[in-house]
């Protein structure tokens, strides 16, 4: 096998159009493990034949039929499928044969759907349906999401194999859900795409988490385009990703909003961000997704705490969870100052284990000039986290106020 | 497919139901198998006595060893199952839900395991 760059250009490319084969495929065979070695024969040929001959003109194509051929290949070999064999050839001769790419919903377009659902069902614990949806969608090895998410690789795979039996032996289809089960199943798609967003939004930042994310998001809305919740998670995605660069200094230091230098800000995503808002709000069904990329718009924009306050009462119209209250408190305090705030925050009750309640306490206790009671919520709030960007923060408020309490 | 849905609930609960609460349970059940007998799903099911009647069976060696009291000591124990027929587990959950305990205790849905052949 030959190696180097034109291998690593080959490797990465063929993981990225990967996810349609392996979708593909998975309904065929009603079995992702199945699916996923066939697709793992057609990498051998890709590493083989791109680097000596260059890439195909559409690479997706070029997957999923040369993984039906070593699918067929291997059907026809192999003993196991005797049983099945006429019925799995029909079906797979189907496969990958006159696809028209414009078309918008085409059955290849269709079966990545059905993954998706499939391997983000709720029957499957939260940290599953991650690793299986950037498995088999995102193309990433197992050693690679185990890194992401700071998991030992054995761990990782055991988890991985674990849910692969469970799809296989709970009775969950390769099936787009009836439409009485979608609101529950797509909300469970959504929650699983942002928890991978979120994990590569840090700190520290793994910017190739966040551009997974935001590539099957926009997949799904592509797929689903008049779901106004997809639409926005898109937008929210979106409009934080443009801050990712301001969000930390040349140090790896947490910049709060307000300090960012907002040219660093991705002018193109915040735009993209804007459009998508619009269009799901004209869809009129407005959820938590939408309702928080509207509040990402305004920082957009400037941040009129006005209309960011009136946001989030809205959000928590749809959602009263004690982090929304959290946030809404702090825009209520933007809006009508520290005591406003503070009065807004007496009514939370369940995030004393969360390093954000007490720092945000925190911070307006020191706007008050309570500063003894600031200074013992910093210290709360630092023993809650881990990130050591954010213990460096809370050091330097904890330090600023000893100096003016001495002063 | 077939799928059995097991029914676990705090039996202290039960012990002090009230002759309401209890005709107000065997109401709901009535309901929950009127439902799902018309749509075509339910196939079978039971109310078991409470755990303390259970005994628990293993051989090892070749000798019997009887155990008084259920497999395991938990707060919440098996009382009675369903067995259903959906077409997946989407629409085994959707109907386990409606059982009553769903509301009280904790319904397991486990797929009757099919053999070839």
């Amino acid at each position: 096998m030959t190696s180097g760059p034109q291998v690593a250009v080959a490797d990465r490319l063929f993981r990225r159009e990967s996810g349609q084969a392996v979708a593909t495929l998975a309904r065929v065979f009603g079995d992702l493990d199945r699916a996923e070695e066939a697709v793992q024969d057609a990498f051998l040929v890709a590493l083989e034949r791109w680097p000596r001959d260059g890439l195909p003109d559409n690479p997706a194509a070029w997957i999923v039929t040369t993984a039906r051929n070593r699918a067929l290949d291997r059907i026809r070999s192999e003993r196991r499928w005797a049983g099945r064999r006429m019925a799995l050839e029909a079906e797979l001769r189907t496969v990958g044969e006159d696809r028209e790419p414009e078309t918008s919903v085409s059955p290849i377009v269709d079966d990545r759907l059905r993954l998706i659902f499939t391997v983000c069902h709720p029957a499957l614990a939260p940290e599953a349906r991650v690793a299986l949806t950037l498995r088999a969608l995102g193309g990433l090895t197992t050693a690679e999401v185990a890194r992401a998410f700071l998991v030992a690789e054995p761990a990782m795979a055991q988890r991985i194999t674990r849910a692969k039996r469970k799809i296989a032996g709970a009775g969950i289809r390769y099936e787009v859900p009836r439409d009485a089960d979608l609101p529950d199943r797509l909300r469970s798609v959504l929650t699983t795409l942002y928890l991978i967003f979120n994990a590569g939004y840090g700190p520290p930042i793994r910017a190739e988490l966040c551009g997974e994310a935001i590539r099957l998001a926009r997949l799904l809305v592509a797929l689903m385009p008049d779901e106004g919740e997809a639409i926005g998670l898109l937008a929210l995605m979106l409009l934080q990703d443009s801050r990712r660069e301001a969000r930390v200094d040349a140090d790896g230091a947490l910049v709060l909003l307000a300090d960012q230098d907002r040219s660093r800000w991705d002018r193109a995503e915040i735009a993209e961000g804007e459009r998508l808002v619009a269009r799901g709000w004209a869809l009129g069904r407005v959820g938590v997704y939408l309702l928080q990329a509207s509040i990402g718009v305004e920082h957009a924009r400037g941040s009129d705490w006005t209309r960011i306050a009136w946001l989030y009462d809205q959000l928590w119209h749809v959602s009263p969870t004690p982090v929304v209250a959290l946030n809404r408190a702090v825009a209520i305090a933007e809006r009508d100052g520290p005591a406003a705030g503070l009065a807004a925050m007496a009514d939370i009750h369940d995030l004393d284990g969360y390093h954000l309640f007490h720092a945000t306490r925190a911070d307006l206790l020191r706007r008050l000039d309570r500063l003894d009671e600031a200074a013992a919520a910093y210290a709360a709030a630092l023993a809650l986290t881990d990130s050591e960007v954010e213990r460096g923060f809370i050091r330097g408020r904890i330090e600023e106020i000893s100096c003016r309490r001495q002063g | 497919m077939k799928f059995l849905a097991l029914i676990y609930g705090d039996e202290s609960q039960w012990a002090n139901a009230t002759e309401a609460d209890m005709a107000a349970t065997f109401e709901a059940h009535t309901v929950f198998g009127e439902a799902a007998g018309k749509a075509g799903v339910l196939l079978g099911g039971e109310a078991l006595e409470l755990s303390h009647t259970a005994t628990t069976v293993r051989v090892r060696d070749g000798e019997r060893m009887l155990t008084d009291g259920p497999f395991a000591e938990t707060k919440e124990q098996l009382g009675g199952y369903y067995l259903l027929e959906a077409k997946d587990l989407d629409e085994a959950l959707t109907w386990a839900a409606q059982i009553p305990e769903a509301q009280t205790g904790t319904v397991e849905v486990r797929p009757i395991m099919e053999f070839e052949g």
